[in-house]
């Protein structure tokens, strides 16, 4: 019997359905052990030599470490360690076969999608989505069309927002393949938990997210403009005010790569360049880690000197690589999240591995009507917005809010989708009264580079610290914790996730392919290109004729 | 590497070594106001601002008002404080240049600054702050790679600790009180032993003042710390091989000609005017520091957009 976990209830929040706890099927009374996940077996078992003092001393250990580190946040002008909690998360060998493929899966689907947005548009013409979804998202831009990235890559890291439900099903809430954040603290976690609580490892057979670094590094080198054998690579960020420079030092220090500013480069001759103290040097592919908007003053925001003026017009050259691509937020636009399952059996003809939330599209009919008159009862959420922002939960609104909100949705049904109040799952947290339950998501990262996506076995693990609270993001009080996905030892692989056929689009539609577009003149000076062409008219006309 | 990162480094380490400098100039003038109990404190006090550079000075002046200003007032540009928060800063602009243990030295010292201390501990402050940056230091030197971050480094360590030692001299002459002794000025730089032995325990007030200034072997002395620049320099821009004046940029003229004015000249003629040759050293360092910004951190100014006529 563990002290630790002698108070741990379940939450007290009545009127929901209880959501699911990833450590105990079911508490109060009984056997405490027997209750424990098999996958957290090992874990408790470790834990259950500690004390509840000894636990927060470790923990202080760990924050303590977070600021000699640096890896901090502000909090009112003060900086404060990013909060970690010392239990980990664990997600066993079998649910990551089915997050691993799931993710993969639909950064796949994104990529052949925002390659037929910015291309043929075969997904509007075929009637897979309206062409009014895809023009009225804030994230679609003009400027993009033309650009065509090298390897066919836009999306060169994802980070998918995944929950769990009240049945322990994992589903996606959202998909960020603009610029998504986090991935510094999935490796740093690790480190600190390491150095910190070195005997909750024991036993265990943890997989390695130290392969981030490489992996990103080689996607964005294959990423190069063709021709370039050595390409210089760098990071950009805004600076060191931005509250993720942390990230970008961590990313550009473990890639061995130069982390720049905008003022650091200028452009010249149809090409990127560095300014260094042996002269300019030329850049190759940039992983930027600025807005879109702010990219370059000439063709965005004017006032921006986070970017690099004429930065576009390089890339549209072919001279550079910008990863992630711009306007990739058409493709994690939260209206067009709702067709993604539709992308996906469209584009790559297979049934969607992990299933999205039940979500309304406000401007279906009846949709309207039906959100206003039940608002209580759901979240409602802008669709461009980010960690939480402008996000309504029903029943923790008070009536005033509620009114503002359904006036904001009746003026914008586009701007608004509403989805049921989702039990996060829960996941045992220290807080100041002992172990308790609180709610929390995983973000999933992968990386694509060479024709592969790659999904880092782990996540950045979100918990919401105040009881009850579902919002889980660290610009809203939230915590983090080291995710774990567990090893196989040899001869017990899971079955590995394939996803199923789907048949609800011919094959002939989707014709279009992540890696290889048409482009738009269909000029065949190319005969290689030629030749590909060629060879998928054909396939063309052997899917009709089937 | 880039020109705004290699700046940082460079400022990384003259406020490493400034801090380190104030340190060891503050401790000299807080003993001499033990020593000399008649001593003119405002006189006094305002002489040591003077030499710190500062300029703005009002009312009395006394010990304890001075030492709060330049050991922990985070607003005092010549103040310790500012010094390592700014050391601090500029390694974070570096960060991923610098190691991490090196990141991590800096980050602690920033974070473990005392808002005050009591007159008791200021002895104790100093220490402390000495060791921090022989830390600094000390990591720089065991996980840098000997390139160019490392040779900016030092050239900023260089720079400031001949502009240090020639501050640290001048006190010899502060106002009102009877000047630092030969012994205290040795003292404070860890180098009493090493003058002792060197002129085997017979040290005099021309043999002092030549080490701190001269010594080829002395890590501290003004000659040393110039030459450490100038071997800096030298790496991060050999001079080509058809050169035949054998120097290739400002910098180097300007040290070149600061150390040869100390060094071809009798010890005698340069103590007759200390304050005067210490204000020339400083003047050097400074031409120096602006050289090497025109050199290799071109000013890099920030675009402004007119928007089109309406």
């Amino acid at each position: 019997m563990s002290q630790l976990f002698a108070n741990y209830g379940r939450s007290t929040d009545t009127g929901r359905t209880p959501a699911w706890d990833e450590m105990f099927a079911a508490t109060g009374g009984g056997n405490e052990a027997e209750q424990v996940r098999p996958g957290y077996a090992d874990l408790y078992e470790a834990l259950s030599h500690m004390s509840q003092e000894e636990l927060r001393g470790r923990a202080d250990a760990l924050a303590s470490s977070y600021l000699a580190q640096g890896v901090t946040f502000d909090f009112a002008g003060e900086e404060r360690p990013f909060p970690l909690d010392a239990i980990p998360r664990i997600v066993e060998a079998s649910d990551w076969a089915r997050i691993e493929a799931g993710v993969a899966q639909r950064v796949r689907a994104l990529e052949a999608f925002l390659a037929d947005v910015y291309g043929r548009q075969d997904a509007v013409r075929d009637g897979v989505i309206p062409a009014h979804v895809i023009v009225s998202a804030p994230g679609f831009l003009r400027q993009a069309a033309g650009i065509e990235p090298a390897g066919g890559v836009r999306v060169h890291v994802a980070g998918i927002d995944l929950i769990r439900d009240q049945h322990g099903d994992w589903r996606v809430l959202e998909d960020n393949v603009r610029v998504p954040s986090g991935v510094s603290y999935v490796i740093s976690n690790r480190e600190v938990m390491a150095q910190t609580l070195p005997e909750l490892f024991a036993r265990m057979s943890i997989r390695q997210v130290t392969d981030y670094p490489r992996k990103l590094a080689a996607a964005l080198r294959a990423s190069a403009p063709p021709g370039v054998e050595e390409p210089t690579v760098v990071v950009l960020t805004p600076g060191v005010f931005n509250s993720a420079y942390f990230e970008h030092t961590l990313l550009a220090r473990l890639m061995g790569v130069e982390l720049v500013e905008g003022r650091d480069l200028f452009c010249s001759g149809g090409f990127i360049w560095m300014r260094t103290t042996s002269g300019p040097q030329k850049v190759d592919v940039i992983y930027r880690r600025v807005d879109d908007d702010f990219l370059d003053p000439l063709q965005f925001r004017a006032d921006s000197v986070l970017g690099a003026p004429g930065l576009l017009n390089v890339a549209r050259a072919g001279n550079v690589t910008i990863a992630n691509a711009i306007g990739n937020g058409v493709a994690d636009d939260k209206l067009v999240y709702t067709y993604v399952p539709d992308l996906i059996r469209y584009f790559l003809h297979e049934e969607p591995v992990l299933p999205n939330v039940e979500t309304w599209r406000l401007e279906d009919p009846g949709s309207l009507d039906y959100v206003l008159k039940n608002v209580r009862d759901l979240v409602v959420k802008p669709v461009d917005g980010s960690g939480g922002k402008g996000l309504v939960v029903g029943d923790r609104a008070t009536p005033e809010q509620l009114e503002a909100l359904k006036e904001k949705v009746s003026a914008n049904p586009r701007g608004w989708i509403a989805q049921p109040i989702i039990q996060l799952s829960t996941i045992p947290t220290l807080v100041e009264g002992g172990m308790a339950p609180r709610h929390s998501d995983l973000r999933p990262f992968a990386v694509s580079g060479d024709g592969d996506v790659w999904v880092l076995p782990g996540g950045l693990t979100r918990v919401a610290l105040p009881e009850g609270q579902l919002v889980v993001n660290s610009s809203q009080g939230g915590g983090s914790k080291d995710t774990w996905v567990v090893g196989t030892r040899a001869g017990e692989a899971p079955t590995p996730v394939v996803p199923q056929p789907s048949t609800r689009y011919p094959q002939a539609q989707g014709s279009i392919h992540p890696g290889h577009q048409l482009g738009q003149g269909d000029t065949f000076d190319d005969d290689d290109n030629r030749l590909r062409q060629q060879i998928e008219h054909q396939q063309q006309s052997l899917g009709k004729e089937a | 590497m880039l020109s705004r990162v290699a700046e940082s480094l460079f400022w990384m380490g003259r406020y490493m070594e400034r801090a380190d400098g104030t340190a060891r100039i503050l401790d000299i003038h807080l003993q001499l106001m033990l020593e000399y109990p008649s001593a003119d404190e405002d006189a006094a006090c305002r002489s040591l601002l003077s030499i710190m550079g500062v300029t703005d000075m009002t009312g009395p002046l006394t010990s304890a008002d001075v030492a709060t200003r330049l050991a922990t007032d985070k607003t005092e540009p010549a103040s310790i404080a500012y010094s390592l928060v700014a050391a601090r800063e500029n390694g974070r602009r570096a960060r991923e240049i610098i190691s991490t243990e090196l990141w991590e030295c800096f980050n602690t010292t920033s974070i473990a600054l005392p808002g005050s201390v009591a007159p008791e501990r200021h002895h104790g402050f100093f220490a402390w702050v000495k060791e921090r940056s022989a830390m600094a230091a000390g990591i720089a030197y065991t996980t840098m790679n000997r390139d160019e971050p490392y040779q900016f480094f030092m050239l900023g360590q260089g720079l400031e600790r001949a502009d240090m030692t020639a501050r640290l001299l001048a006190t010899r002459d502060l106002a009102g009180t009877g000047g630092a002794s030969w012994t205290t000025l040795l003292r404070s730089c860890g180098a009493y032993e090493a003058c002792l032995r060197a002129y085997r325990g017979k040290p005099t007030a021309e043999r002092a003042a030549e080490f701190l200034l001269l010594d080829q072997y002395f890590p501290r002395s003004i000659r040393f710390s110039v030459n450490r620049a100038l071997n800096a320099v030298h790496q991060l821009d050999p001079v080509p091989v058809s050169s035949r004046t054998g120097v290739a940029t400002g910098a180097e003229w300007i040290l070149g000609q600061a150390i040869s004015r100390l060094q071809y000249q009798p010890i005698e003629d340069v103590l007759a005017d200390l304050p005067e040759a210490m204000d020339k050293v400083q003047e050097s360092t400074s031409a120096a520091s602006d050289a090497i910004k025109e050199r290799y951190f071109p000013a890099l100014t920030l675009p402004v957009w007119m928007g089109e006529a309406a």
